[in-house]
C-alpha cells in the first residue's frame, strides 16, 4: 500500500470509529433513559394509566404495561441489560477501527514511525488509550455505569482534533527523531487516558455526593442513572486505583524519559520550559492528590477536586501551551525549522 | 523555666518557647502541612511559565522588557524572570525539604521497630470488626490453627504463637511503607543531583565555521554559564575540527522547506590521543570524558572579501551571519578598520534562496540555492579605534557615513557568488566569494546527573512499592463451638475436645491502607482455609 493510501485509510478510519462511538453513545443514552423509566412511570400511573401519551419506544412501552406490576420491571431490566452490551460492543468496534487510524498514520509516514508526531496525532493516541483502557477495566471494575461519559468524551475529543487539529502525515521535526519518541510519548499518553478516566470518576463522585445530599435533604431516593453508579466509597477508591496507576507512568514520562531526551537533543535534562514547567505542576499536584486521601479532612470531595486540578493542568499543558505559548521549544504545535536553533539564535543577538 | 514543670505565673493559652518550638515542628511536618506546600510549589511554578525567563530565552525578556517599562522594575524586583531560582521560589521547596525530613525521620524509627515487631495479638472480639467471617468446622481448635499457620505463613509474617493462644495472627505489605520512605528520600537525592549540577556544571556555546577547529578553553566559547563552584581546571583538555556539514532540506510535501539530517563531521582529539572521526547529530552528542557536545543549530557564512583603495585585501574569510527566522533569512556585518583611505564597514541580510515576489526581496527556502548578498556599505569612524572591545555582529554607526551613489541615494551592495562591487570615491571593493555553513555547538558538563537520575528511578521503585502493595493483617480464631462467646478469654482454650459440637472459626481482615478490597481478600483467605479443612455449616 502507498503512503497516500495508508493516509486515506486512517483519514477513513477516525471517520467510521467518530460514527460508531456517537452511535455507541446513542445506545448508552437509550440505556441511560431507560433507567430512567420508574418516575416516568409513576407519573403516568398516577395521571391515570392508559391515558397518558405513548410515544414510540421506551416510553410507549411503559405506558401500554403500566397496569403490571412486575412484567414492565423486569422487561426494563433486560432493555437496559440488552443496550448496555450494544453499547460495550459498539464501543469495541469503535475502539478497533480506532486503532486501524493510528496504525494508518503510522504506516503512511514515510520513514515508518510511531502515530503520535503532532498535535492531532497525539490527540488521536490519547483517546485511543482512554477508550482502551476502558474496555481492558470494564469487567474488573464493574464499569458499564461510566460508558455514556467515556464515549461521550472520546467522541467529542475525536471532533475537536479532526476539525481543529488535523494536520497531513509528515515527517518527524529532527529532535523528535529518537527512540525516546517511542517511550517518552508513549507512558505521556497513557498516563494522559488514564488521569482523564480517573478524573471522569472524580467528576462523577462530586456529582453523585451532591445528589445523594440533595436526595438525603429531599428524604427521596437517588433514582435513574446515578443510583446505577457505584458508591461514594467505592468511587472513591476506583479513582484513587485509576490515579495511582497513572501517576508513577507520569513519573516515568516527565521525570525520567522526558529529562533523558531532553539531555540529548538539548543539551540540558531540564530547562523550565514551559512545557516542562506544565509537567512538573501536573505531578506535583496528583502527588498533592495523593497526599489528600491520606490526610484527614482532605479525604473524598477536596481530594476529587484536587484530581479535577490535576486534569485541568494536564490537559491546559497539551492545549494551552501549545497553542499559546511562543518560547517553549516542544514542537508539537509550532512549526520550527530548526527547534534546536531558536534558543541559542537568541541567546546570540544579545 | 521549665518545659515540663507547671509554672504557676503562666496565663491559660500561654507557651514556652519550647513548647512554641514544638508546635511549630509538628505544624511543619505535618501531612496537612506537606500538602499545602505542595500545592504552593504549583502555584508558584506558574509565573514562570507565563513570563519570560532568562535562563530560558533571554531574548524573550530582553523583548518583554522594552514592551512594558511601567511594569519591569516591579517584576525585577519579585524576580519574575527568573523565578526558578529565586528566594522566594526556593523557599517554598526548602520548607518541603525541612517538611519531608522532619517527617520521613520518625517514620524510619517507627518502621524500624515495626520490623523487629511481631504482628499484633488478635483483637478480643474478631466479630466486631469490619471484614469478618466465621463458620463451623470438625476439625479440632488446634488442627484448623495449625492449617491457618501453613495457608498464612506463605506469604505473611506469623505472630509467634504463645501458650494457649487461641489464634493466629499474620501480616504482610511491609514493603508498601518502605518503599514510601525510599520514595520521600529519593526525592532529596534528586535535589541533591540537581544541585550538583548548577554548582559545578557549565554550558557553553559556539558557532564553528565548516573546515575550523575548535579548542576547548574558555577564550574560544561565544558564551560561557558556569555553575557558582565552577573552576577552570575542570574543562577537558579536548579540540574538535568541523569537517563538513550537511542538512537534508524537505523539497515537497506539508513540511516544505524544513530542515533534517542534520549532520556534521568532527575530528576530534582529546588530550595528545590519536585523532578520532565523530558524526554529531541531533540527539547523538558527543561524550568526551564527562563532557558533552551537542549540535543544536546551523546558519551561513559567506565568505566576503573587501579591498581597500590601494588593492589591498583589508578583509576576508567567512562572517558568521545569524539566521533571523526560520526562513534562514540572516543579518550579519563586515568590518575593515584597516582599509584606506577609510575605513569600511558593511551591514546587511544574507538570502539562501533569493527571489523577488510582488517586487520584495525575499528568500524563498532555507537551503543556499541562490545565494545573495544585500547590504549597506559604510565609511568614516568605525568605534574600533579606541580599543574598547565590540560584538562581531554590531557594527558602531555613529561616527560612520552611509556610502552613497552619486545620486546621493545610499549604495546598496548586491551579490551574487563571484559578484564584486566597486565602492565609489577610490575607497574599494566588495566580492562575495561563497558560502560557508557554520554550525553551533552547546558543549556542557552537568555533573550530579546520574545521581538525579538514580534518584528518580529509586523514587519511581519505591513509589510503586508503595501505591501497589497492599498491607494488611489476617486473624484466624478457632475454639470449641459450644463454648458461647469465643471472644470471651474467660472459655478461649478451656473446653473440651469431644468434637460434638465442632469449631467454631472467626476469621478478620485489616486493610493498613485504605484502598484494598477487602471482602474479596476474606473471600479467599476463607476458601483457603476451608480448602484444607471440612466444612460443616457455614454460618
Ligand atoms: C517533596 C514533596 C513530596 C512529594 C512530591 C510527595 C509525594 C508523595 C506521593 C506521590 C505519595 C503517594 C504514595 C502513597 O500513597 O503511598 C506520598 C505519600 C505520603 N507522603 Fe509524601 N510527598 C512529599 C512530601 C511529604 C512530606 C513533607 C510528608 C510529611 C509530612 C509526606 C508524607 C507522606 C505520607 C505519610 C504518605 C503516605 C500516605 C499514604 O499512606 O497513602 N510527604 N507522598
Amino acid at each position: 500500500m502507498s503512503n497516500t493510501a495508508w493516509e486515506t485509510l486512517s483519514n477513513q478510519a477516525v471517520g467510521a470509529a467518530g460514527v460508531i462511538y456517537f452511535v455507541a453513545l446513542v445506545v448508552y443514552l437509550a440505556e441511560w433513559a431507560a433507567l430512567r423509566q420508574p418516575a416516568a412511570e409513576r407519573a403516568l400511573v398516577g395521571a391515570g394509566g392508559p391515558g397518558g401519551p405513548s410515544g414510540p419506544g421506551v416510553e410507549g412501552a411503559g405506558a401500554d404495561e403500566a397496569g403490571a406490576a412486575d412484567a414492565p420491571a423486569a422487561r426494563r431490566t433486560q432493555r437496559v441489560a440488552f443496550l448496555g452490551r450494544l453499547g460495550l460492543l459498539l464501543t469495541a468496534i469503535a475502539c478497533a477501527a480506532h486503532f486501524v487510524a493510528l496504525v494508518g498514520r503510522g504506516m503512511a509516514a514515510d520513514p515508518n514511525r510511531v502515530p503520535w508526531g503532532n498535535m492531532y496525532e497525539f490527540t488521536l493516541s490519547g483517546t485511543f488509550v482512554v477508550a482502551l483502557l476502558y474496555l481492558v477495566l470494564y469487567k474488573k471494575f464493574a464499569l458499564g455505569w461510566m460508558g455514556p461519559l467515556v464515549v461521550g468524551f472520546v467522541v467529542a475529543t475525536l471532533m475537536v482534533a479532526v476539525i481543529w487539529l488535523y494536520d497531513a502525515v509528515a515527517p518527524l521535526t529532527e529532535s523528535l527523531n529518537s527512540p525516546w519518541l517511542v517511550i517518552h510519548v508513549v507512558s505521556a499518553v497513557i498516563a494522559t487516558g488514564a488521569f482523564t478516566l480517573g478524573g471522569i470518576v472524580s467528576i462523577v463522585y462530586l456529582v453523585r455526593m451532591r445528589a445523594e445530599r440533595r436526595a438525603t435533604a429531599a428524604g427521596t431516593e437517588l433514582g435513574g442513572w446515578l443510583a446505577r453508579v457505584p458508591r461514594l466509597d467505592a468511587l472513591d477508591r476506583l479513582a484513587y486505583r485509576v490515579h495511582a496507576f497513572a501517576f508513577p507512568v507520569w513519573t516515568f514520562a516527565v521525570l525520567i524519559t522526558g529529562p533523558i531526551w531532553a539531555h540529548e537533543a538539548w543539551s540540558r535534562y531540564w530547562n523550565w520550559d514551559p512545557k516542562e514547567v506544565w509537567a512538573f505542576i501536573t505531578w506535583v499536584v496528583y502527588a498533592g492528590y495523593l497526599h489528600a486521601r491520606a490526610t484527614a479532612g482532605w479525604k473524598g470531595r477536596k481530594a476529587a477536586m484536587l484530581a479535577l486540578v490535576g486534569m485541568a493542568t494536564l490537559w491546559f499543558n497539551f492545549i494551552g501551551i501549545n497553542y499559546f505559548s511562543t518560547t517553549s521549544q516542544h514542537s508539537y504545535a509550532a512549526e520550527r525549522v530548526v527547534d534546536a536553533t531558536t534558543g541559542f539564535v537568541a541567546e546570540l543577538r544579545f | 523555666m521549665s518545659a515540663g514543670r507547671p509554672d504557676p505565673a503562666r496565663r491559660p493559652g500561654e507557651l514556652t518557647a519550647r513548647e512554641l518550638l514544638r508546635w511549630m515542628w509538628r505544624q511543619v511536618t505535618s501531612m496537612r502541612t506537606a500538602l499545602l506546600l505542595l500545592l504552593l510549589l504549583a502555584l508558584a511554578a506558574i509565573p514562570g511559565s507565563v513570563i519570560p525567563q532568562a535562563d530560558v530565552d533571554s531574548l524573550a525578556v530582553t523583548r518583554w522588557k522594552d514592551e512594558h517599562p511601567k511594569l519591569t522594575p516591579v517584576y525585577e524586583k519579585l524576580d519574575l524572570f527568573s523565578v526558578y531560582s529565586s528566594p522566594w521560589f526556593s523557599a517554598i521547596y526548602l520548607l518541603l525539604v525541612l517538611s519531608l525530613v522532619g517527617c520521613i525521620i520518625p517514620r524510619l524509627l517507627v518502621y524500624y521497630r515495626a520490623l523487629r515487631a511481631q504482628p499484633p495479638q488478635a483483637p478480643r472480639n474478631l466479630s466486631r470488626m469490619p471484614v469478618q467471617a466465621s463458620y463451623t468446622t470438625d476439625l479440632a481448635p488446634a488442627e484448623v490453627l495449625d492449617r491457618a499457620r501453613s495457608v498464612l505463613g506463605r506469604r505473611h509474617r506469623l505472630r509467634r504463637s504463645g501458650d494457649g493462644d487461641d489464634y493466629v495472627a499474620a501480616e504482610r505489605g511491609y514493603i508498601r511503607e518502605a518503599g514510601n520512605l525510599v520514595f520521600h528520600l529519593s526525592l532529596l537525592i534528586v535535589l541533591a543531583g540537581v544541585a550538583m549540577g548548577g554548582l559545578w556544571g557549565y554550558q557553553g556555546g559556539v558557532i564553528i565555521v565548516e573546515g575550523k577547529t575548535f579548542s576547548n578553553t574558555l577564550t574560544q566559547y561565544d558564551d560561557f554559564k558556569p555553575g557558582g563552584l565552577f573552576r577552570q581546571s575542570q574543562m577537558k583538555d579536548f579540540r574538535f575540527t568541523v569537517d563538513d556539514f550537511s542538512v537534508d532540506w524537505l523539497k515537497d510535501g506539508p513540511r516544505f522547506g524544513q530542515a533534517r539530517k542534520f549532520e556534521a563531521a568532527l575530528t576530534y582529539r582529546v588530550g595528545d590521543g590519536e585523532p578520532r572521526e565523530y558524526s554529531l547529530r541531533v540527539n547523538h552528542p558527543l561524550e568526551l570524558d564527562g563532557t558533552d557536545v551537542f549540535l543544536i543549530g546551523h546558519g551561513y557564512a559567506p565568505v566576503i572579501t573587501v579591498r581597500d583603495g590601494n588593492d589591498d585585501v583589508v578583509a576576508t574569510g567567512p562572517r558568521v551571519f545569524l539566521p533571523r527566522d526560520a526562513s534562514f533569512l540572516s543579518y550579519g556585518v563586515v568590518k575593515a578598520p584597516g582599509a584606506k583611505p577609510g575605513q569600511i564597514g558593511l551591514d546587511g541580510l544574507f538570502f539562501p534562496t533569493f527571489e523577488m515576489v510582488d517586487g520584495n526581496p525575499v528568500t524563498v527556502f532555507g537551503d543556499d540555492l541562490n545565494p545573495t548578498l544585500s547590504m549597506q556599505a559604510y565609511t568614516g569612524d568605525l568605534g574600533l579605534d579606541d580599543g574598547r572591545s565590540q560584538s562581531y555582529y554590531v557594527l558602531d554607526k555613529a561616527k560612520a557615513t552611509p556610502i552613497t551613489k552619486a545620486d546621493g541615494k545610499p549604495l546598496r551592495v548586491d551579490l551574487q557568488i563571484g559578484d564584486t562591487v566597486e565602492l565609489p570615491d577610490g575607497l574599494g571593493s566588495v566580492t562575495f566569494e561563497g558560502v560557508d555553513p557554520w554550525i553551533r555547538v552547546q558543549i556542557s558538563q552537568t555533573p550530579g546527573k546520574e545521581v538525579a537520575l538514580l534518584g528518580v528511578i529509586l523514587a519511581l521503585i519505591g513509589l510503586c512499592c508503595s501505591l501497589f502493595i497492599r498491607p494488611r493483617r489476617v486473624w484466624v480464631r478457632a475454639v470449641p463451638a459450644d463454648l458461647g462467646d469465643p471472644g470471651d478469654p474467660a472459655d478461649a482454650g478451656a473446653g473440651t475436645m469431644d468434637g460434638t459440637g465442632g469449631t467454631r472459626v472467626e476469621v478478620a481482615v485489616l486493610d493498613r491502607s485504605g484502598n484494598g478490597e477487602m471482602d474479596e481478600i476474606l473471600t479467599a483467605v476463607l476458601s483457603q482455609l476451608q480448602e484444607a479443612s471440612e466444612i460443616v455449616r457455614q454460618s
